[in-house]
């Protein structure tokens, strides 16, 4: 190849300053940096008004026991909203696959537990390409089509169970256990839910597949141009977060033991508060996921915190709500700063 | 060596035909570029450029004729296809995702990976790095999109070529936004580009640019081919004389109207960086037109006359009274009308029955005590539908269904239902076929003989030379010519319209004539650079 005959003028320098300083100024920068602050916030508060909250054994465990079901529901609908669509219907599908989860112990038993967890995960995964399909080739918005299957999933449910309930003693006691069941004094759903954090995290920040979402949820016109299979990414999104749910559904199961057709009844809301309050762009292409799994853990503890600060019941809904709406216009106010700061380092040097 | 014959041109169209319906948007489509050459692409808006651009990039698909590259029939049924055979387009619109890093803009879709499907972060960096460093630009690579301007963003999009090592690089209309330093710079890239052996396509509308950098120019009018000639045996004049291949004044003949007071009257009107000192009258029985490339800054001043959006300084009257700033209510009170360029977006709502959008601008005219009955809007829509001879089944049927004659024809006659005294009209004639266009000027015009002072922009020049009593250029948000109807002619339009500005100019020329020297190159060198491009 040949170079071009002109010198070069060479790249401006970086910001100046240490790279530590800098290292570390970028993580307190980070989204996932304040929620993580915030949550020690809560948990302390609610310790030092009740030490109960933390250091009893019960506190400890169901601190990291009640998010891990919302963990996984927040990151498979941050894949989605990242991809700029968004998935009404996991709460559906979660008590779809919960259920299922329970008939298939009674209608054959001896079922290995390791398969009815494949089985939930794909049949969740099953529900999804649904959405995805209807999206892609639809090309209905996610919003509309979601809020479908949302009553349609849930509708069968109904029809499925009835008034039947599936109860824990018609599930094996090896099942039923990993409820409850500890590793060095953490449950077991959490180490599943932090797993499958940490394995869908990485892939969304170094495959190509991963960073074809943020693509196509900054600009999906761009990503048609570019080439990039907008259709196959839709489609991978909605079934990657079907299986979340599937296998929320699985341990859903596993940690109540009771289900019924109503079981996750209203969770999706939690599920993309959560993801939204992690700084996750309802309007796509930004977010990562462990910031909208520690917006679920954040939602989760602010939860079980309100009663223990004295905060009646009723608040529990408002609260959430505010904080909600203070993550978007945070978001809003944040990401208009960071425009203007763009444009002005263009102007500096030009 | 010499009994070889020569090598295939690295992109070849012959005959390309395409059709939208009945809409045929290229004819012949022809343009044959060799490896190693810089080759133009002219023609007016709508000559069909955009389509043969959109079907190499493999956006659509032709329905005749055949496409070639470096001598092997392809078809591409989408973008990946025409990236993976080496073809990289860069459009005028730079399309880029804001959200994400420069990097990762560059290789998206086709990231370095190892084994285990890991992205190589560093070696993303490093090739950026030194994409850029040879370029000799200085953007940070790790900075978001978000905020580019134009021209480092159309830096990005050739990078992005650079990187997939295209063998055949079209630029659509690259210059259109830049200064004439980036363009310098732009040029430069191209220059080395060539000389590597790959073959490059020019889309400009400037005619320094094109005489300064290109080996050949094929022009196209109407969706056909022209011809194409080589840039050292030809001129302005003859890139003109085939662009517009007609004679346009007769076309469309505007009667002589009386010319009354003056009506309208803009004084340095400013908006930063969008416009800059527009001042210009129009009076009663004129048709002004305002003529200029697509992204002159035209609309955008019609736009702000009527108070859709802001400006910074300057002021904007109708007969003497002040016209508030933004405020559309103050624009249509005092009598102006604007009938925007994009009718489907802007002048209907698509879904509403043809009535009920005729009377649209004057729903709280026809009301009383706030009820508005069916009856009082059909009297008058009937009225106007029928003096605009609009074909449509009912009063009731959707706008959305009509041609786009008719429904030109229902934005028009909203407007006129408001009694303006001065008319906007944004690209009368857009995507209207030739009968109705002929409709709509006999009607502008029969307008400008009642009295109506009309400020016509339009990207066609045949029907501003036929039409305007005035014509305005503009450039890059100034007004580079104002030509009496005696003075307007397409050679001088098109010069207003293109010509860069002084300093650019003098440099470009400067770089045409080294450009020169360097222009007979060895044939050899070139089948040398292109096997090792292979």
């Amino acid at each position: 190849m040949t170079t071009l005959t002109e010198t070069p003028t060479p790249p401006a320098p970086a910001a100046p300053g240490n790279a530590v300083t800098r290292g570390i100024a970028a993580v307190f920068k980070r989204r996932e940096t304040s929620i993580v602050i915030a949550i020690l916030v809560v948990i302390a508060a609610a310790t030092l008004v009740n030490d109960q909250f933390l250091l009893s054994n019960d506190g400890f465990r169901n601190l990291l026991l009640n998010p891990s079901i919302y963990i996984l529901l927040s990151v498979g609908v941050a894949m989605v909203i990242i991809t700029r669509s968004v998935d009404l219907s996991v709460s559906s599908t979660l008590g779809l696959t919960a259920y299922l989860t329970g008939r298939m112990f009674i209608d054959f038993p001896g079922i290995p537990i390791i398969a009815v967890f494949l089985i939930g995960i794909i049949f969740g995964g099953f529900l999804g390409l649904i959405n995805g399909a209807l999206v892609a080739y639809a090309r209905v918005p996610a919003m509309v089509i979601t809020l479908g299957t949302m009553y349609a999933y849930r509708g069968i449910n109904v029809a499925w169970a009835g008034s039947n309930r599936i109860n824990p003693q018609d599930m094996p006691k090896g099942f039923t256990s990993l409820g409850t069941a500890q590793i060095l004094s953490i449950p077991v759903l959490t180490i599943i839910a932090v797993v499958v954090l940490i394995a869908l995290a990485w892939y969304m920040k170094n495959t190509r597949g991963g960073r074809e979402f943020y693509a196509l949820g900054s600009d999906p016109e761009a990503a048609q141009l570019y080439g990039l299979n907008v259709v196959k990414r839709n489609l991978v999104a909605f079934v990657l977060c079907g299986a979340m749910a599937g296998l929320a559904g699985v341990l859903y199961t596993a940690r109540y033991g009771t289900v019924d057709s109503a079981a996750g009844y209203g969770v999706e809301l939690t599920a993309i508060g959560g993801a939204v309050i992690g700084g996750v762009a309802i309007s796509g292409g930004v977010g990562t996921l462990w910031g909208a799994a520690f917006g679920a853990i954040l939602l989760l503890t602010i939860k079980s915190a309100l009663p223990v600060l004295g905060i009646q019941d009723f608040w529990q809904q408002a609260v959430v709500g505010v904080l909600i709406i203070g993550a978007i216009v945070l978001d809003r106010v944040l990401a208009l700063r960071q425009h203007k700061k763009l444009l002005t380092t263009k102007a500096d040097a030009s | 060596m010499m009994s070889r014959s020569a090598p295939p041109p690295a992109l070849e169209l012959r005959d390309v035909g395409k059709s939208f319906g009945s809409v045929v948007a290229l004819r012949s489509g022809t343009i044959v570029v060799d490896s190693g050459s810089i080759h133009a692409l002219v023609g007016e808006n709508g000559a069909g450029k955009s389509t043969l651009v959109k079907i190499i990039a493999g956006l659509y698909q032709r329905d005749s004729g055949t496409f070639r590259l470096q001598g092997a029939d392809v078809t591409f049924k989408t973008t990946a296809d025409s990236k993976a055979a080496g073809v990289a387009v860069i459009y005028q619109e730079p399309t880029l995702f804001p959200d994400l890093s420069v990097t990762e803009n560059i290789f998206m879709g086709r990231q370095p990976t190892n084994k285990l499907g890991r992205i190589d972060r560093a070696a993303m960096h490093s090739e950026t790095v030194a994409i850029f460093r040879r370029l000799g630009v200085s953007i940070d690579p790790d900075r978001l999109a978000d905020g580019l301007s134009i021209a480092d963003q159309q830096i990005i999009e050739i990078a992005k070529a650079i990187s997939l090592n295209a063998t055949v690089l079209i630029m659509d209309e690259p210059t259109a936004a830049l200064s004439g330093v980036e363009v310098e710079r732009l040029f430069a890239v191209a220059r080395s580009l060539r000389d590597e052996g790959r073959a490059l396509v020019f889309i400009s509308h400037r005619f320094d640019e094109v005489f300064a950098l290109c080996d050949q120019i094929t022009v196209m009018r109407d969706g056909e081919y022209i011809s194409t000639v080589a840039t050292t045996s030809t001129s302005v004049e003859e890139i003109v004389r085939l662009m517009v291949g007609r004679d346009v004044t007769d076309l469309f003949p505007k009667e002589d109207a009386d010319i009354g007071d003056t009506l309208l009257t803009v004084t340095n009107l400013t908006s930063a960086g969008i416009f800059e000192d527009i001042s210009f009258e129009v009076k009663a029985g004129e048709i002004v037109g305002l003529a200029g490339l697509v992204g002159a800054g035209r609309s955008e001043v019609a736009r702000a006359l009527f108070g859709v959006d802001g400006y910074d300084s300057g002021s904007v009257s109708l007969r003497g009274a002040r016209l508030k700033k933004k405020s559309v209510t103050d624009a249509m009170r005092a009598g102006l009308a604007l009938i925007p360029e994009d009718r489907r977006k802007q002048g209907l709502v698509l879904d509403f029955p043809v009535g009920r959008n005729i009377t649209l601008a004057i729903r709280n005219r026809l009301s009383r005590w706030g009820i508005l009955t069916n009856r009082a809007e059909n009297a008058v829509a009937d009225g106007w539908a029928s003096t605009l001879q609009v074909k449509a089944a009912a009063l009731s049927t959707p706008v959305g269904t009509l041609s786009g004659g008719n429904q030109q024809k229902v934005v028009i006659a909203k407007w006129l239902a408001t009694h303006p005294s001065l008319l906007i009209i944004d690209e009368p004639t857009r995507g209207i076929d030739v009968g109705t266009k002929s409709e709509v000027h006999r009607l502008l015009s029969e307008l400008a003989g009642q009295g109506l002072g009309i400020l016509m922009i339009s990207s066609e020049l045949p029907e501003v030379l036929g039409m305007a009593d005035r014509v305005l250029v503009m450039r890059e948000g100034r007004i580079t010519g104002e030509l009496s109807r005696a003075e307007a002619t397409a050679e001088a339009v098109m010069l207003a319209a293109t010509q860069s500005s002084v300093g650019a100019g003098a440099s470009l020329d400067q770089a045409a004539a080294a450009a020169q020297g360097a222009a007979p190159r060895n044939s050899s060198d070139t089948t040398q650079s292109l096997e090792n491009t292979k």
